[in-house]
Formats: C-alpha cells, sequence, structure tokens
C-alpha cells in the first residue's frame, strides 16, 4: 500500500483493471446502457420530440377532453391539457439529469472539502465541522428540503442548490473517516517530517486515496438526488410547471390515476429507471474498486 | 455503561439544541412576514406594526431566540398563521395515526427483508439470489409516492381488496405500510443476506451440521438469531428514513397523521406547521439513533462501548 503513494501519478493499475471487471458484469452494463441512452435524449431532445413539449393540442383530448392513451399519433399519450407525454418526458430527462449531476456534484464537493478538512486537520475544526454534519443527519432530508425550497423562491438552480444542501452530509461523514485514518498513516507522517505543506500533502498523497470512495458514492448520491427531485417538484415545491420534470408531470396528473394510469406510471417508471441505473452501477464501481467491500453489501 | 449512557444523552440534548438553532434560523430566514400574513392583506400598516410587537418580532435575533427556546421546552411550537391553532395541539391530535403507520411499516419491512435476506443468503449467488438482490434495488430506488398510487391503482381501484385512502381500519393501514416498508425492504434484505453470510461461515455452524442437524433445524436455530443481531439496532435509525417518507405516502393516501398536516401546510406556506412537525421528526431520528446505539451493545456484547 505504501508504494502506492509514490506513483500516483501513473496511470492507474487499479482503474483500469476495476472498468475491464465493470464491463463483464450484467447488471452494470444494463445501467450503463440506461444511462446512456438517458443522456443521449438530453443532448438531443429538440431532436428527438415529435411535438412541442408545451403545446396544448386540440387533437391532443378526447370529445370529452380526457387525455388520450398511448397511440400511434401520440406514442405515450398525452396529458390533461393535450399535451405530448412523449415529448415531456423526453425533456424532462434534461431536467432530472442537470438537476442529478448538478446538485449531486455541489453535494460531492462540499461534502469531500468538509470530511478532509476535518479528518486531516482534527482538533476543534474538525470537532465543529463533524459535530454540524451530525446535527444535519439528524434533520429529515425531505422536510429540511422543503422548508428550505419553500423560503426560496423555486427555479432549477435553487432545486439544485437545496439538493445539495441536504445531501453532502453522507458524503462528509464517509471521506472524514477514510482521511482520518489515512492521515496517520507513516507515509504522511513522512511528508510532513519533510515539511510539505497540507494543501500539498491533501492533494497529492490523500486525495489519490479517496478517489475511489468518492467516485462509488458520487455515483450512489446522484440516485438520491434524483429521487429527491422527483419528490420535491412532486409535491409541487421543486421544478415548476410549464418546465416539465418527471416528478411535476405526476403531480400534474395525478387526480387522473385512475382514469389514465400512464400519466402517472410512465414518468414514474422513468424515475425508478435513472435511479435504479445510477444505485446498480454505483453498487458494481464499489465491488470493483473496493475488493475488501466485495458481497458484504 | 452508565457513563456511556449519560455521555450519549448529552449528546443527544446538545443535538437537539442544534436543530432548535438551525430550525430558528431558518424561520427568522422566512421572507414572508408573519404579522402581514396574520393581520391580513387589507390590514394598516400600524396594525401590522402592533401584531409584530405582539410577537416580539421587532426584537434582536438572540432574544427572539432566547424566547423561542424557552417555549419549546414548555412545549410550545408556535402558533398556525392560518389555522389559529397552537402548532402543538396540531401535532399531538394527529400522532396516534402516524405512530400506527410506523409500526405497520417497520412490521411490514422486517417480515419481507428479512424473509428475503435470508433467502437470498441460502440460495447464494444463485439466479434466485441474483434475482432477490434487483428486487431490492428496486425497491429503494422506487420514489415513494409513485409506489403508493401503483399499490393504489392495482389493489384499491382495480382489484378492490383494500379503501382508496383514509384511515379507520386494519384495512385502510395495509397499504400505506407497505408503500413505506418497500424501500426498508430493500435496505433490511441487503443487511441481513450479508449478515447471514456472515454467520453461516462461522465454525459453529459446520460443527451444528457435521452434529448432523437438519438444514432447517440449523437455519431456524442458529444462523437466524444470531445474522438478526446486529439488524435489530437498525430500527432506531430506520425511523429517520421513516420520518422523511411520511409526507408523501400520508398525503397520497389521505392518512390523517402529521405528514399530511406538513403537506397541507407545504400548500398553504404555513411555516410554522412544517416546523413544527421538522423539529419533532428530528427529536424522533435523535431518539431513534440514541436507543440504537443502546441496543446494540446489549444485544451484541461483541460491540465494544466508545
Amino acid at each position: 500500500m505504501v508504494s502506492k503513494a509514490s506513483k500516483a501519478k501513473a496511470p492507474n493499475p487499479r482503474i483500469t483493471a476495476g472498468l475491464k471487471d465493470l464491463f463483464r458484469r450484467p447488471r452494470a452494463l444494463l445501467a450503463a446502457g440506461v444511462l446512456l441512452m438517458m443522456v443521449f435524449a438530453a443532448v438531443a431532445a429538440p431532436l428527438i420530440m415529435p411535438y412541442d413539449p408545451n403545446a396544448q393540442m386540440f387533437e391532443g383530448l378526447s370529445l370529452e377532453g380526457a387525455p388520450l392513451p398511448p397511440s400511434a399519433q401520440f406514442w405515450l399519450g398525452t396529458d390533461l391539457l393535450g399535451r405530448d407525454l412523449f415529448s415531456r418526458l423526453v425533456l424532462g430527462t434534461r431536467t432530472s439529469l442537470i438537476i442529478g449531476v448538478v446538485a449531486n456534484g455541489i453535494a460531492v464537493f462540499v461534502g469531500a472539502a468538509v470530511g478532509i478538512t476535518a479528518g486531516y486537520f482534527g482538533g476543534w475544526i474538525g470537532g465543529i465541522l463533524m459535530r454540524f454534519t451530525d446535527l444535519m443527519m439528524a434533520f429529515p432530508a425531505l422536510l429540511l428540503a422543503i422548508v428550505l425550497a419553500a423560503i426560496f423562491k423555486p427555479s432549477l438552480l435553487i432545486v439544485a442548490l437545496v439538493i445539495a444542501m441536504v445531501n453532502w452530509v453522507q458524503m462528509a461523514r464517509v471521506i472524514y473517516t477514510e482521511t482520518r485514518a489515512l492521515a496517520q498513516r507513516e507515509f504522511i507522517e513522512v511528508q510532513r517530517a519533510m515539511g510539505s505543506g497540507p494543501l500539498r500533502i491533501i492533494g497529492r498523497h490523500i486525495l489519490p486515496h479517496l478517489v475511489y470512495s468518492i467516485i462509488v458514492f458520487g455515483t450512489l448520491g446522484i440516485s438520491t438526488t434524483v429521487l429527491l427531485e422527483a419528490t420535491l417538484s412532486y409535491l409541487g415545491v421543486g421544478v415548476q410547471p410549464p418546465t416539465p420534470s418527471w416528478g411535476n408531470i405526476i403531480f400534474e396528473n395525478q387526480t387522473y390515476f385512475a382514469t389514465a394510469p400512464w400519466l402517472v406510471f410512465l414518468p414514474g417508471l422513468a424515475i425508478l429507471l435513472l435511479a435504479l441505473s445510477f444505485n446498480l452501477l454505483g453498487d458494481a464501481l464499489r465491488d470493483t474498486l473496493d475488493p475488501r467491500l466485495k458481497g458484504r453489501h | 455503561m452508565w457513563g456511556y449512557l449519560f455521555r450519549r444523552l448529552m449528546q443527544s440534548l446538545l443535538i437537539l439544541l442544534g436543530i432548535s438553532l438551525v430550525t430558528f434560523v431558518l424561520l427568522y430566514l422566512v421572507p414572508a412576514d408573519p404579522a402581514r400574513q396574520i393581520a391580513g392583506r387589507s390590514a394598516t400598516a400600524e396594525t401590522v406594526a402592533n401584531i409584530r410587537a405582539q410577537l416580539g418580532l421587532d426584537q434582536p435575533f438572540y432574544v427572539q431566540y432566547g424566547r423561542y427556546l424557552g417555549n419549546l421546552l414548555q412545549g410550545d411550537l408556535g402558533r398556525s398563521y392560518l389555522q389559529r391553532t397552537e402548532v402543538s395541539t396540531l401535532i399531538w391530535a394527529r400522532m396516534p395515526a402516524t405512530l400506527l403507520l410506523m409500526l405497520g411499516a417497520i412490521v411490514a419491512e422486517l417480515v419481507m427483508g428479512l424473509t428475503i435476506g435470508a433467502v437470498a443468503a441460502l440460495k447464494r449467488n444463485t439466479p434466485i439470489d441474483q434475482s432477490l438482490m434487483v428486487f431490492s434495488f428496486v425497491t429503494i430506488s422506487a420514489p415513494q409516492f409513485v409506489v403508493g398510487i401503483l399499490l393504489l391503482y392495482v389493489f384499491a381501484v382495480r382489484l378492490g381488496w383494500f379503501p382508496i385512502g383514509g384511515y379507520g381500519t386494519f384495512a385502510h393501514l395495509v397499504l400505506p405500510a407497505l408503500t413505506i416498508g418497500l424501500l426498508g425492504t430493500g435496505w433490511y434484505s441487503r443487511m441481513m443476506r450479508s449478515s447471514m453470510i456472515d454467520v453461516l461461515a462461522h465454525d459453529y455452524v459446520r460443527t451444528a451440521r457435521a452434529k448432523g442437524l437438519g438444514k432447517l433445524r440449523i437455519v431456524t436455530r442458529h444462523v437466524v438469531p444470531n445474522a438478526i443481531l446486529p439488524i435489530i439496532a437498525m430500527i432506531g435509525i430506520d425511523i429517520g428514513m421513516f420520518m422523511s417518507g411520511i409526507v408523501v405516502v400520508e398525503s397520497v393516501f389521505g392518512w390523517p397523521g402529521i405528514g399530511q398536516l406538513a403537506w397541507q401546510a407545504i400548500q398553504r406556506v404555513d411555516i410554522p406547521i412544517i416546523m413544527g412537525v421538522t423539529l419533532i421528526s428530528a427529536c424522533f431520528i435523535v431518539l431513534g439513533n440514541l436507543l440504537a446505539d443502546i441496543i446494540a451493545p446489549l444485544v451484541d456484547p461483541r460491540i465494544k462501548l466508545k
């Protein structure tokens, strides 16, 4: 293990081997395939959408004014305003992925920064930071997010920030524990004795060891983020209509779930697939990148 | 043991104090002026100023927090802006429904989770194990409101086995408890599986086998009881997960608990109620974690007290 610190710069054999191993797992491959499709849908949304997702079409409603079930004309049916559900779901992919990646990116950054600072320096700084982390852990995440979303006027960025504010905690705990163990190892002591500054030690010698955990928990975290965004939007305090998000599509149409179930279950399936893919991928990454945990979780 | 208990109790109290501070800061930050909301749209500036003074909103931050904390210690969570009632009264009236749902959910997730985990461990690395583990991933990846609506659609609307929502009989409890329980099932089955695998590798299991005990007897008498030990403490931590789910699930099923109360308050931006529910939920989580830390070393003497 000690030798690894010295060759942190060389292409990391554990990651290449891990990636190769990853592609031998059917679950991970399937998850990666779903994610690629979703990313493609999000990027190429304007090319894929058969209709304007916000157009309320006359022919999109039955003569009685009810939404239409899936058909050749409207592949996934229409919603209660006569809008094409497929087009709205495709554009919703964008919302979910953007918030998932941005919110989780911020959460990972904040969590890692707090965890590393507290773990490396310890003492009263570490004490204060970790007590604050404990405090945030005791807050019911969803309720806290709702309160925050109610205080600030919801926009895409605010929703992402709110989710990040409640989601950095797990990452901080994991990184804190690992940094703490690393900071007491001999090769770090040696660096300190040689006069390297804390920034250099953290950047060169601690961070490379944390990369695996950051990748694994970062991937699993996107799943939590996607679910939280969907839930906030479903409760009406997340992404605001007419911007389509899978959660607010369900929010808008849920009263019709008995007569037009596709309006609830198709967006629901999309949320499930996205969250499930990140969970499966994160789990496979944990197995391949960290052999110590193999088969234990 | 007593020293450890005392330290953990003090830590929990400190966390609760911190939570009250964070809640108050959030309340303080709310741009909506409670005085204006209470007085109504047509009130004069003078009336609003009077109400502000009456509520003490014109005093500095620390004075307001001091009073808030004092009120909290007496069980006073403030007044609802719109319902003109004490928040604590509203919450206590709805607590039994939420506690009942919690009990139902815990029973559901333990029964399903432990069974699935045990079967998966016994059939380790077979297609059965793999499908059960994929199922556990599905349950933790599915948004609870979709699961709730799906169960409603299939078992209430289509099959008519259960009522479409509401409260009162055992039949009303089944679907909401299942909805919350399914999320927990995912976590418990994965923990149970890995705990069972650990226990199955122990010498005493091999000895029992060598003695010629039947497989069923070994599993029910020796493996399952030992595998469950580390999981019991998780029930406490589980309360936190439960608290996050009640807002959604209670509103989907029209369950008259504190989650529905919070959801109605969200629609009307009735901040004191949302804050009250948040604070009570946080207390539950702290209490649950404390319970977990106390129970864990009791049921499993290998865990050292720190």
